[in-house]
């Protein structure tokens, strides 16, 4: 389809400029991954070269006309900030350095050169010469792993403040010669509260960033390419590096012909996408819905009606959704009713059918998802303005039209980054899925502890729970990530081009 | 005329009734499930479900047992450790959350950009892979086993500053003439948080305690993975679920029920004293994103 013309594309009917607008934000995406590639990636490392190439020159210059204390410092962190008196910055570094040292002495530097081969002595139980087993413990494939990139983590730092320290001591230096005065410790604990504030908040949050999600995430990447699965568990036994074998596994090549691996991923993959698709939009068309009606005029009790819905946010949500699958149960409460009233003969498999239990998952969705949208959508009707709709039903315009054509694309221009951010919360939502049904019912057709409703997180948290699948687990993570960063990166370029296009009305 | 204008009333009644036919039906759906909670927590007979719906008899003895029979579900253990991790969390969290969306929204400096970046990348990894490394790190912390609680709390504010979204959205919109006004006094930007942000930032506050302290309640996946099967680390939501295993769901579903009454009522109280609050912080944060 051709770009059309503005005058074009006012003449279309709603349908056709649906379609348009459809055919066109698909047409982008291949210019969008070129762009990706071309100009973003290159201008990425463009930027980090550059950084760099400041750090090396400015680490020649302090060696070029360094004074002697400057060049001291290259090996005593902070001595060219200790012989100018300035003793809390000179001390600090010095410190860091020591603690650097002994770090890498007594704990980093054995592990650093185990990193190769993860450990080669296993544990064994040998026979001591009085015939009683005793036990000899190996290498810890695990505990390299993890201790080794830490190390290496270490490194890294401990390389930048290297350069910092250069750069400072020469900054110092060069402030003397101008005879211009140092700042005092007293005046760096001050700045620390003003112009530098921002590394006063942030220090503690960030720490715990880098130990508890950055460093984690970095090693699960890692173990993907080991075979760390329930044959090589730690610390009885020993796993290795196996290169790209479980990247394989899921992509075809010999190695997945042999096992389920690739056509349970993309079984679940796709529940996964309809499951997010459908907990989404449901929720978010339903719950305006319900949100309308309340809010119309001359219907009373609204704070009630309001109340009774908030309850399913109030209580927590592992209680109602335990609840809801004891229900929903052969024998539970729905079942039982439906039964005495004479409405059904079998009783309904709720969570046991996989079509029907894929419905009932979606339905018992609505039920927890539809009073959030009904929260957040009460405010926002409210601004939408009246003789917008009076000006409708002038016009001949009924209550679902005037939904269709004002209220809808009004709520859409304005909730966009909330309707992103549910769709990717709802591709990992573990809670009502795995709460409900626990990924049940299983099938000879998938990977083991796979079921027909679990969606990747839940099958995730089922092969490390229940299988110590380690590997695969990690591989099976880093492409739900791939998913869900490349779905997050189309959807907010594309509320992107919503915002930048004219405001509503 | 008249007659026109009497048949439009008419309908608008007519449309009236409709709805409120519609809003009671969906009051019993949204209720019903809580209602039969409450009734088979108060279900003398055992077993998950009776083909009839009233108990034939009533009795509190659920409540009682759950107090007192600890052998093998110590249901008091779990509250209270649930509790303790809820009140930590909550403190540490509201000020990660705070002093991030504020260093965020109001200072300027070169890595804020790549910061925001980089939390909006972390936040698109399935969390609970990396769990395992996390807990060797707090083993190698010792903050495991005896110390499991404090590791537990450490693994629920580690990250708790990537969700600095919906306050840095409020912190935007106080007007930057406010700040700027109180550093020309000579306000550091120490004392412009503390005296000025802060006490303007209320709604937000309430709203970020209000979902720091609901969260650990109902966090199951974590919870029982840091457990690692030992009932001691248990909150409540992994040992309540315990209570539905398939070989034991007969003897404890009405047990399960009372527990689930016992831990929804002080949340559900809460919620409703701060409602106001969580509306305004919902409605903001799904607009500015």
């Amino acid at each position: 389809m051709q770009q059309v013309s503005e005058m074009d594309y006012l003449r279309m009917t709603g349908w056709q400029k649906f379609s348009y607008r459809f055919v066109m934000f698909f047409k982008r995406f291949p210019l969008l991954f070129v762009n990706f590639f071309k100009v973003t990636l290159p201008r990425f490392f463009i930027k980090i070269g550059l950084t760099f190439k400041e750090m090396g020159l400015t680490i020649g210059r302090a060696m070029k006309y360094g004074d002697w204390k400057t060049r001291t410092s290259f090996l005593v962190f902070g001595f060219s900030q200790l012989m100018r008196k300035q003793w809390l910055r000179g001390v600090m570094m010095l410190v860091f350095e020591l603690m650097f040292i002994l770090y890498m002495a007594l704990f980093g530097g054995q592990y650093l050169g185990l990193l190769g081969t993860l450990g080669t002595v296993e544990t064994a139980t040998v026979e001591d010469e009085y015939g009683f087993g005793k036990k000899i413990v190996g290498d810890n494939s695990l505990l390299i792993l993890l201790y080794g990139l830490l190390t290496i983590l270490f490194i890294i730092i401990f390389v930048y403040f290297w350069y910092k320290n250069i750069k400072a001591s020469y900054a110092a230096q060069e402030l003397v010669e101008a005879r211009q005065h140092l700042t005092t410790a007293k005046q760096d604990m001050a700045s620390l509260l003003d112009d530098q504030y921002h590394k006063t908040l942030l220090g503690i949050p960030l720490a715990g960033l880098t130990i508890f999600t950055i460093i984690p995430i970095i090693f699960m990447i890692f173990v993907a390419f080991t075979n760390y699965d329930a044959n090589h568990l730690p610390p009885e036994k020993l796993f290795t590096w196996i290169g790209w074998d479980n990247f394989s596994k899921v992509f075809g090549g010999e190695m997945a012909k042999a096992s389920k691996f690739g056509y349970t991923f993309a079984a679940l993959l796709l529940w996964t996408v309809i499951w997010a698709f459908f907990a989404t939009f449901s929720n978010y068309i339903l719950g305006m819905i319900v949100a309308i009606i309340i809010n119309k005029k001359g219907i009373k009790l609204k704070k009630l009606w309001r109340t009774v819905l908030v309850m399913t946010i109030a209580v927590p949500q592992f209680v109602s959704l335990l609840l809801m699958s004891q229900m929903l149960a052969r024998d539970g409460v729905f079942n039982n009713l439906l039964m005495n009233w004479g409405l059904i003969n079998d009783r309904i498999k709720f969570l046991t059918d996989p079509t029907i239990a894929k419905i009932t998952i979606i339905v018992v969705n609505i039920w927890i998802g539809i009073p959030y949208t009904m929260l957040i959508s009460t405010g926002i009707l409210m601004n939408i303005p009246e003789d917008l709709y009076e000006s409708a039903r002038i016009d001949g315009a009924g209550p679902v039209k005037a939904f269709f054509k004002i209220t809808l694309p009004y709520m859409l221009h304005v909730t966009a980054p909330y309707l992103i951010t549910q769709f990717i919360g709802n591709l990992n939502n573990f809670n009502v899925i795995f709460l409900l049904t626990g990924g049940n019912p299983t099938s000879t057709d998938l990977e083991s502890p796979a079921g027909q409703t679990d969606l990747l997180i839940t099958w995730l948290y089922k092969m490390v729970m229940q299988e110590s699948a380690y590997g695969m687990a990690s591989v099976i993570s880093i492409l739900m990530f791939i998913i869900t960063a490349v779905i997050s990166l189309i959807v907010y370029n594309k509320s992107g081009s919503v915002k930048n296009e004219e405001e509503f009305m | 005329m008249a007659k026109k204008l009497r048949s439009k009333k008419a309908v608008e009644r007519g449309t009236n009734i409709a709805i409120y036919v519609i809003l009671a039906l969906i009051s019993i759906i949204w209720l019903f499930p809580f209602f039969y909670l409450v009734i088979q927590s108060l279900r003398g007979e055992t077993g998950t479900a009776t083909p009839y719906f009233w108990p034939k008899e009533w009795t509190f003895n659920n409540y009682i047992k759950l107090f007192t029979d600890k052998s093998i579900f110590n249901f008091p253990k779990w509250y209270l450790t649930t509790l303790i991790i809820s009140i930590f969390v909550t403190v540490i969290q509201t000020i990660f959350v705070l002093v991030t969306s504020y260093a965020l929204s109001r200072m300027r400096f070169k890595m804020r950009k790549p910061l925001m970046n980089l939390m909006l990348v972390l936040g698109m990894f399935p969390g609970f892979m990396s769990m395992t490394a996390v807990y060797f790190l707090l083993k190698l912390l010792g903050l495991t086993q005896d110390m499991g609680l404090v590791g537990l709390v450490l693994v629920y504010v580690a990250s708790s500053c990537m969700g600095y979204y919906v306050s840095k959205g409020f912190f935007d919109t106080i007007p930057k003439s406010l700040d700027e006004a109180a550093r020309i006094d000579g306000a550091s930007r120490h004392t412009v948080f503390i005296k000025i942000i802060l006490p303007l930032a209320k709604p937000i506050i309430i709203y970020t305690i209000l979902t720091a302290f609901m969260a650990p309640w109902g966090e199951y996946m974590f919870a029982s993975l840091m457990a690692f099967g030992k009932q001691d680390y248990y909150n409540v939501a992994v040992g309540l679920k315990d209570m539905l295993d398939k070989e034991v769901a007969d003897i404890y579903f009405t047990r399960f029920c009372a527990g689930s009454v016992i831990v929804s009522i002080p949340i559900t109280a809460l919620f409703f004293w701060l409602q106001k609050y969580y509306v305004e912080g919902v409605t903001g944060g799904s607009v500015k994103g």
